[in-house]
């Protein structure tokens, strides 16, 4: 049934630390060779070395520049997946059945086999993180890789979601967000973490953490002093050997 | 939102053809044999055709009937639902009004009333959606059903309730643009809020995740109807409503009578046209669009 879980013994979920990422896209790329590989349907690609290639990802990254009133814009790389929300719109709207959220964590996920492909689902969920497999016909959503989290085959490192364990900033956090004492809860407690578009009341598992402020230019670095030239003339044998070399045909320097 | 011209049709002809199955439900004194069979054969083709062509957009049409299960949340499941009821009670009620030349009352009112419970839920498929805001709204059930009864009405021959509920359904369509023009900013979602970022400074989408575009953006953003939108819109009222009350005015004849119906057809279609094509989802404020 697609009735919401009034509660979810666990919560798990992402937390993206914005400050960090540095937009590599490492996490879209294992994310498609993860989910392609493994559970359901591949994600398939339309004309991928031909014009205008598209495919379907669960996740992808976007890039923003933020203008404050005054001083320098900011870049900021935005991934986004699946926040595997609470009050899910995208699961009471399917008709079939097929998208579903888990009383035990809390993962929202959709059963490929009961799926219409109707599209629903994708309509309802603010975010964009629902797509529609053109090859498959069959809606694609970020899993929050269940294949692996649970998975007793792998060693317990690589037991976290693909784009966790690729993350070459360290910019992803997985866990299990209902636990305030959870490193990921901490995380959100300490750093401020938010929501995204929490007016439309979909209340998000997975929280970003905010870029922390940058330095000004006209901030002194505590190392620039080490930084000034230690001596200005070369002396003893440097000295020699720049004398030597200004005497050479080509000028000095 | 693509308007996908699948469903586009199916709201447009089943709207109408639900809504003259709710007229013939309700009529005191409704035709009979032949007359009643080509009544019927309207109707239904209408409000069948526009299902059947609702399941072409469909990724797995040989699995439809799944979403017949899930009506305690869903209201596409309710649709399914309701209209299957309502198409069979008025396929009875039509039986035997063809074939034993008998007028079962009580059944049509059943009949009628499931119909217009149909058109209803059809309507909160797309007024359920807090990602559309100018979707998300009383005023889409309260277009679909007045544009469902009055061209029922205008289909059946009932001149003096056509013409009514045809004003009144075009006082409704006036209203419900005038307030979907500022739903989406009266909801307040922006970049910002999509982000998170508002309190740093202005946010602009620099590079969208890939160059080429991609499902969300074909299925959510749609902006080359947008420029004719005004156009449109006087085009839609006219055909729908203009045209059809003049005739309605001018002493009956056969003719009259179906430029009516078929202008009234062309100008609900024009109408859903733009009812997709100036929906803005809130996933285009990650493009940078919307
Ligand atoms: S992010 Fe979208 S797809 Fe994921 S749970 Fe929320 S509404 Fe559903
Ligand atoms: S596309 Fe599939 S998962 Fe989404 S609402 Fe339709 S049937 Fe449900
Ligand atoms: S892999 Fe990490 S740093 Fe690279 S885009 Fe993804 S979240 Fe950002």
């Amino acid at each position: 049934m697609t009735d919401l879980p009034t509660q979810t013994t666990r919560k798990l979920g992402l937390v993206i630390d914005l400050d960090t990422c540095v937009g590599c896209h490492a996490c879209v790329i294992s994310c498609k060779g993860w989910n392609t590989e493994n559970y359901g349907a591949p994600l398939s690609d339309q004309r991928p070395y031909g014009e205008e290639p598209m495919g379907t990802f669960l996740n992808r990254v976007h890039s923003y520049e933020v203008q404050p009133e005054t001083g320098t814009a900011q870049t900021v790389h935005f991934p986004k997946s699946c926040l595997h929300c609470e009050k899910a719109p995208c699961v009471t709207v399917c008709p079939t059945g097929a998208s579903y959220k888990r009383v035990e964590d809390g993962i929202v996920l959709v059963n490929e086999d009961s799926c219409i492909g109707c599209g629903l689902c994708a309509w309802a969920c603010p975010y964009g993180a629902r797509e529609m497999d053109q090859a498959e016909g069959v809606m694609k959503k970020c899993t929050l890789c269940v294949d692996r989290i649970y998975n007793e085959n792998l060693p317990e490192e690589d037991r976290v979601p693909a784009c966790v364990r690729t993350c070459p900033a360290g910019a992803r956090h997985f866990g299990d967000l209902s636990d305030p004492d959870s490193e990921v809860s901490q995380l959100v407690e300490n750093r401020g973490g938010f929501d995204l578009m929490p007016e439309l009341g979909t209340a998000p598992v997975n929280k970003y953490l905010p870029p922390r402020p940058k330095d000004s230019w006209d901030d002194e670095s505590l190392l620039a002093p080490f930084l000034e030239p230690v001596a200005s003339e070369p002396t003893g044998f440097l000295g020699w050997l720049d004398k030597t070399l200004d005497k050479l045909p080509g000028g000095s320097a | 939102m693509h308007p996908a011209p699948s469903v586009i049709a199916f709201t447009t002809l089943s709207g109408i053809g639900f809504g003259l199955l709710f007229w013939l439900g309700f009529d005191a004194t409704p035709p009979k044999g032949m007359t009643a069979f080509i009544f019927f054969l309207i109707a239904f083709s209408l409000a069948v055709g526009g299902l059947i062509s609702s399941t072409f957009h469909l990724g797995h049409p040989e699995r439809a009937w799944r979403a017949l299960t899930q009506w305690r949340t869903s209201w596409l499941s309710r649709e399914g639902v309701c209209a299957i009821i309502a198409l069979l009670v008025m396929g009875l009620y039509a039986a035997a009004l063809i074939f034993l030349d008998s007028h079962l009352a009580l059944l049509g009112w059943i009949g009628a009333i499931l119909c217009m419970i149909t058109v209803f839920t059809t309507s909160m498929i797309y007024a359920q959606l807090a990602t559309i805001p100018r979707w998300n709204s009383n005023l889409t059930p309260a277009l679909f059903l007045s544009l469902s009864l009055g061209g029922g009405a205008l289909l059946s021959g009932r001149v003096t309730v056509a013409l009514i509920l045809l004003l009144i359904a075009g006082v409704v369509q006036l209203i419900w643009w005038k307030r979907g023009d500022t739903a989406f900013e009266d909801r307040g979602s922006t970049l910002g809020t999509a982000t998170g970022l508002a309190d740093r400074g202005t946010v602009r989408s620099m590079a969208h995740p890939h160059t080429a575009p991609n499902y969300l953006m074909r299925e959510f953003i749609f902006v080359i109807g947008r420029k004719h939108a005004l156009k449109l819109r006087i085009i839609a009222l006219v055909l729908m409503i203009g045209l059809p009350v003049l005739c309605l005015i001018l002493p009956f004849s056969h003719i009259l009578a179906a430029v009516a119906v078929l202008s009234h057809l062309a100008g609900v279609a024009v109408s859903r046209w733009l009812f997709f094509a100036e929906a803005e989802h809130t996933v285009g404020l990650y493009y940078g669009m919307r």
